[in-house]
């Protein structure tokens, strides 16, 4: 296979919690603890897991708006963390971002051209004509009109405004995009165009996603591969039909134990995990899995599991296999 | 409670713990002895909000009709701005300034809450009708501790103080799974998880005993397994209590896992209603259709299908058929003319000029 396009390497990030007066010491926040996963070109990588997983962190460090603690983020061969001036540019240009929320990720004081052109203005020489012409070519990727080059946000419904969320995204040469939940704010009718409209994007310009998101059935469909995070670490990594069909490690049961049934008559999952994911300041020793899995073992309390290859393909991390 | 010095509510009966509230005094139509009368009858309700001093209205529900019997479920289904929210408010009267109920009737339990008083309605919210809202740190107070909040219901309609009040404050934190909830009551908001504020939220809904519970999109900020945890804990709930649910929500997965009938609403009006099966085995209008076919289901990669367009400006809708200008089938009759509700056998009753005939698939 072809190098990845990002490829994340023993990507750590800690936070320093608030000290007490007096009492030395820092505690951390061990938001991701050495995650590694690569990006192909063309490819969706899903992100799921439960809030304070670390995904966001992780999106976070890959769109340098964090300094990794520890780790590597390798883009088309090269490590980020070394890139300054024009390639480090080049490098902003070719990752971009599309928020959840298309209400707070647009400013309310800017015509749509001029969003979707800011990028073109700082990333580009190109002339004032030029950049028209490409904004009017992004937003027909995307399938909105020419004509809604001069209106501002607010005059857009949150399915529009994601468009042009996205078409802000494309307008550079974008290689990858970091998708942080782009689909649950809107309504439910309209969420089905964007995620048919990111498949079509992506077959037409082979450019890569990392989607993260929190609804199974929703990052199942859009991803080719899903990583599973827990606590700062990658618990299962497979293809995502392999995972949807046979998911092996018990966190990732438990996930699809909880999903929401798609018909009435559906088999009620027999178990749903207890408990809350716990404060990432006092992590659980050995695996950070075992004191809400019904299947923990004493290991698992001692040994923190590593990820091994699973059945057919992909990785898990957990004693039982 | 801290004996504050707001003056109890006039006149409630002395409640015991688990004494379902007679009836006040006032004047009320005798209730119905039949045991399958609904408990909740809303017929032809019409909730408009008028704008520019009345220039503009906007019918927010028009015309919405269904019931609800003991330990029932209904979803109601929609979009933002199709009036699901608009409804729920409509029959516990907290509508906003603006917005009025110009026609139809909200029967409880044998009595017509459109006609009662506000002074009257707070009798029945928090006692026999609790709401429950998307936002718990929205609907709890930072600044008091849990035990006043669960108390607070139990203290004005059932007069509880004293150690009655801490025992019943303590049993239904635990009906809400709450651990150690000695300790928790005395502890506020921000010290809880999502999870477990909105389980406090529903241990006030439980507070007054209700026989209606009204959960505007409760797991909406939820984690997965936690939404799941909260779903099963309302379905026990309900088991134990007999409490008739309505779930407001945009999520079928939702509907498919807690609810015994849908109302579908679009554009203020319900297009279809039915039972839960019957709707995802054979939906009859064109929107609920499209909405199924529009949700990714775990194992398919099948392209989702996509509804044209944007949900219609509650403002300036379409004529006809609100859903015409989104319809794939429509035909030139749903231009014009609004469709009528049409009753089908199996219970489930649609509006669409194409179910006319009784033909359920053109």
């Amino acid at each position: 296979m072809a190098s990845p396009v990002l490829e994340v390497r023993g990507l750590t990030k800690h936070f320093a919690a608030r000290q007490r007066l007096f009492k030395r010491g820092a505690a951390w926040v061990k938001a991701v603890d050495g995650v590694d996963f690569a990006i192909h070109s063309g490819e969706t990588l899903g992100l799921i897991g439960e809030s304070g997983c670390g995904k966001t962190t992780t999106s976070k460090l890959i769109l340098l708006q964090e300094k990794p603690t520890a780790g590597a983020i390798m883009f088309e061969g090269r490590d980020i963390a070394d890139l300054a001036g024009a390639a480090l540019m080049a490098y902003r240009r070719a990752v971009q971002v599309v928020f959840q929320d298309p209400f707070s990720s647009l400013s309310p004081r800017m015509r749509v051209a001029d969003i979707i052109a800011e990028p073109l203005e700082i990333h580009t020489q190109l002339s004032r004509d030029a950049i028209r012409g490409r904004v009017v070519e992004v937003l027909d990727l995307v399938g909105l009109p020419p004509d809604v080059a001069p209106l501002f946000p607010h005059e857009f419904s949150g399915g529009q405004r994601q468009r042009v969320a996205i078409a802000r995204a494309l307008a550079t040469d974008t290689r990858l995009i970091v998708l942080d939940e782009p689909v649950s704010a809107l309504d439910v009718s309209v969420r089905a165009q964007i995620i048919n409209q990111l498949e079509h994007l992506q077959r037409m310009l082979g450019v890569s996603y990392l989607f993260i998101g929190h609804d199974l059935a929703t990052v199942a469909h859009i991803s080719h591969r899903i990583a599973v995070m827990y606590l700062g670490k990658i618990v299962e990594i497979a293809d995502s039909d392999a995972l949807s069909t046979r998911p092996m490690h018990p966190y990732t049961k438990a996930l699809f134990a909880a999903a929401l049934p798609s018909h009435p008559d559906d088999p009620p999952h027999e178990r749903v995990i207890a408990g809350e994911v716990p404060s990432a300041l006092h992590l659980p020793s050995g695996c950070r899995f075992h004191p809400r899995c019904p299947s923990a073992m004493p290991i698992c309390s001692q040994v923190e599991p590593v990820l091994q290859p699973r059945d057919g393909n992909g990785e898990v991390a957990c004693h039982l296999y | 409670m801290g004996g504050s010095g707001r003056p109890p509510n006039p006149p409630t009966p002395p409640g015991g713990r688990e004494v379902r509230p007679p009836a006040s005094a006032d004047v009320r139509a005798p209730l119905s002895k039949d045991p399958h009368a609904p408990i909740l009858d809303v017929a032809n309700l019409q909730t408009h909000f008028s704008t520019f001093g009345g220039s503009r209205v906007i019918k927010a529900v028009d015309g919405v009709s269904f019931t609800l019997h003991e330990g029932e479920t209904l979803g109601l289904v929609g979009e933002s701005g199709s009036g699901k929210t608009t409804t729920c408010l409509s029959i516990v009267g907290l509508l906003p300034k603006a917005a009025r109920i110009v026609g139809g009737e909200v029967i409880f339990e044998g009595e017509d809450l459109t006609r009662k008083s506000q002074r009257e309605l707070r009798r029945i919210r928090g006692r026999r009708i609790a709401t429950i809202l998307q936002d718990p740190m929205a609907s709890l107070n930072p600044l008091f501790t849990i035990f006043r909040q669960v108390a607070e219901p139990a203290f004005f309609h059932q007069q509880l103080r004293g150690r009655s009040l801490r025992e019943r404050v303590q049993h239904l934190l635990r009906a809400v799974r709450i651990p150690s909830p000695e300790w928790r009551a005395r502890e506020y908001p921000h010290q809880m998880s999502g999870g477990m504020r909105q389980r406090i939220v529903g241990a006030i809904a439980l507070a007054g005993g209700p026989r209606l519970v009204i959960a505007d999109e409760p797991t909406t900020n939820l984690d997965v397994t936690i939404q799941a945890q909260y779903l099963d804990l309302l379905k026990d709930i309900q088991r134990e209590t007999g409490v008739a649910l309505i779930f407001v929500t945009h999520n079928l997965g939702i509907v498919a896992k807690m609810c015994d009938r849908v109302a579908v609403m679009y554009a203020g009006k319900i297009v279809e209603q039915a039972p839960v099966r019957e709707l995802f085995n054979d939906p009859k209008h064109p929107y609920t259709r499209a909405l199924l076919g529009s949700v990714p289901k775990l194992g398919s990669k099948d392209p989702l299908y996509s509804i044209p367009g944007q949900p219609p400006n509650p403002a300036s809708l379409p004529a006809g058929c609100a859903f015409h200008p989104r319809c794939p089938e429509a035909v030139p009759r749903c231009l014009t003319d609004e469709p009528e509700d049409f009753h089908l056998g199996d219970g489930s009753v649609a509006r669409c000029w194409l179910l006319k005939d009784g033909v359920a698939r053109p």
